[in-house]
């Protein structure tokens, strides 16, 4: 007989402290990529979905949610789902706040993300001083998430995370 | 194992495969910082979404064959890219029309692939497609600032988009496997994507001040497995670890 036990409370503060390894204090809680959480026949089984296909981080992630369950006294399967697709809708608002206080700005709405990236409007507020005087070095930055910006006040280079809907 | 369902699936993730490798050669040689970690970021991009078709072919083959020995362990005729995708970074100007003239051409065939009868793929597309979106803002973004800059970025821009037409028309030849596909609504019909493609493409190119090619000889193969000289010296550089140190792991 199967038996299934949903316990996502005991689960889910042992997946909070495990975290991107590209954004140290983002959990993977926090960034959105965990869909389900579950004790089946003894096995935790944790379901995430990446955020870019490419992710080098998935692999980590995934190996960091088997320790950390381990070391809680549980084995773990981490299985991909990639439907529905990972949105930057889902990074909680805790989330964004960690994101800004690191130094990343976090992601706009779509359409302003849109304007930003093609038509350079000034609507990326600074991580350092939250100035709008900014400007995009690069779409593409450290990760493939992430593009670079600069201040025009205090000139300090930041990044920001893109917006995927 | 359902063949024409796993032939299919190599048809599409063989060309993100290829350009995925061709721009992973610019790594370190980009012309600027931002240029070189953009060509890294979408060559990463590519190879995500290879990765997932790759494993689901390899469960479709179910013989033990992993992700890695289907990128890795094919000879040179095995491999469906379209000729396009393989043509060399000869400059910046050809790297970028290479670049615009495959994207806007995937962007469109993922639009579809997202209501595919199968599952997984429609997944992938679904995934891929925003990625995608991203890559050609850049390349289209870049074929206008080379189109419109300099008289030199301009001429360089025309002599690429020239020189790469002739690989533009295979995108739309339906091999076998897509024939069949297209028939269990698991396929897209690339014959049906060609007008728009060409509209759009020469939208970009007269926005960029540049002269749409007016050449009808193109070039195919690709999908049969004939390929240009280009490829054997490519996959010598893919492949050079697993052909060297047979079954390695890192």
């Amino acid at each position: 007989m199967t038996t299934e036990q949903n316990i996502e409370d005991i689960l889910i503060p042992i997946l909070e402290k495990v975290s991107d390894p590209e954004i140290p204090v983002l959990s993977i809680m926090d960034m959105g990529v965990v869909r389900s959480a579950k004790v089946i026949n003894e096995i935790v089984k944790v379901e995430i979905t990446p955020t870019y296909s490419g992710c080098p981080a998935m692999d980590v992630i995934g190996d960091d949610i088997k320790s950390a369950m381990k070391n809680a006294g549980y084995n773990t399967e981490v299985d991909l789902i990639l439907h529905p697709a990972w949105t930057t809708d889902w990074i909680t608002p805790r989330g964004r706040r960690a994101l800004e206080d690191y130094g990343i700005a976090a992601p706009l709405e779509a359409e302003a993300d849109k304007e930003v990236l093609l038509n350079g409007k000034q609507l990326v507020k600074c991580t350092n001083c939250g100035s709008t005087n900014t400007r995009m070095v690069s779409q593409f930055g450290s990760t493939a998430c992430k593009a670079q910006f600069q201040c025009n006040d205090c000139h300090e280079p930041f990044d920001y995370f893109k917006c995927l809907k | 194992m359902n063949s024409n369902l796993y032939n299919y699936i190599l048809g599409i993730a063989d060309n993100s495969l290829i350009l995925g490798q061709r721009l992973g050669e610019l790594c370190g040689h980009g012309p600027t910082l931002e240029t070189d970690i953009a060509g890294t970021n979408i060559s990463l991009d590519l190879f995500g979404q290879v990765r997932s078709y790759f494993q689901y072919a390899a469960k479709i083959a179910g013989d033990g064959r992993t992700e890695d020995d289907i990128a890795m362990l094919r000879k040179e005729r095995e491999y469906k890219n379209v000729l396009l995708v393989e043509q060399p970074n000869t400059n910046f100007a050809y790297t970028i029309g290479r670049q615009f003239l495959f994207d806007a051409y995937h962007l469109s065939f993922l639009k579809e692939l997202q209501k595919s009868a199968d599952l997984t793929l429609s997944a992938i597309a679904n995934k891929s497609i925003k990625e995608v979106s991203y890559h050609e803002r850049f390349s289209s973004d870049w074929v206008k600032r080379l189109g419109d800059g300099t008289d030199e970025s301009k001429a360089k821009m025309q002599e690429a988009i020239n020189d790469l037409w002739m690989y533009t028309d295979e995108l739309f030849h339906q091999t076998d496997a897509d024939k069949v596909m297209v028939e269990e609504s698991v396929g897209v019909d690339v014959t049906k994507l060609k007008d728009d493609y060409y509209n759009y493409v020469s939208e970009v190119l007269e926005e960029a001040g540049l002269i749409v090619p007016e050449s009808k000889y193109f070039h195919k193969g690709g999908k049969q497995g004939i390929h240009t000289e280009h490829l054997g010296y490519l996959l010598a550089d893919l492949q050079y670890m697993q052909r060297t140190y047979p079954n390695m792991e890192w």
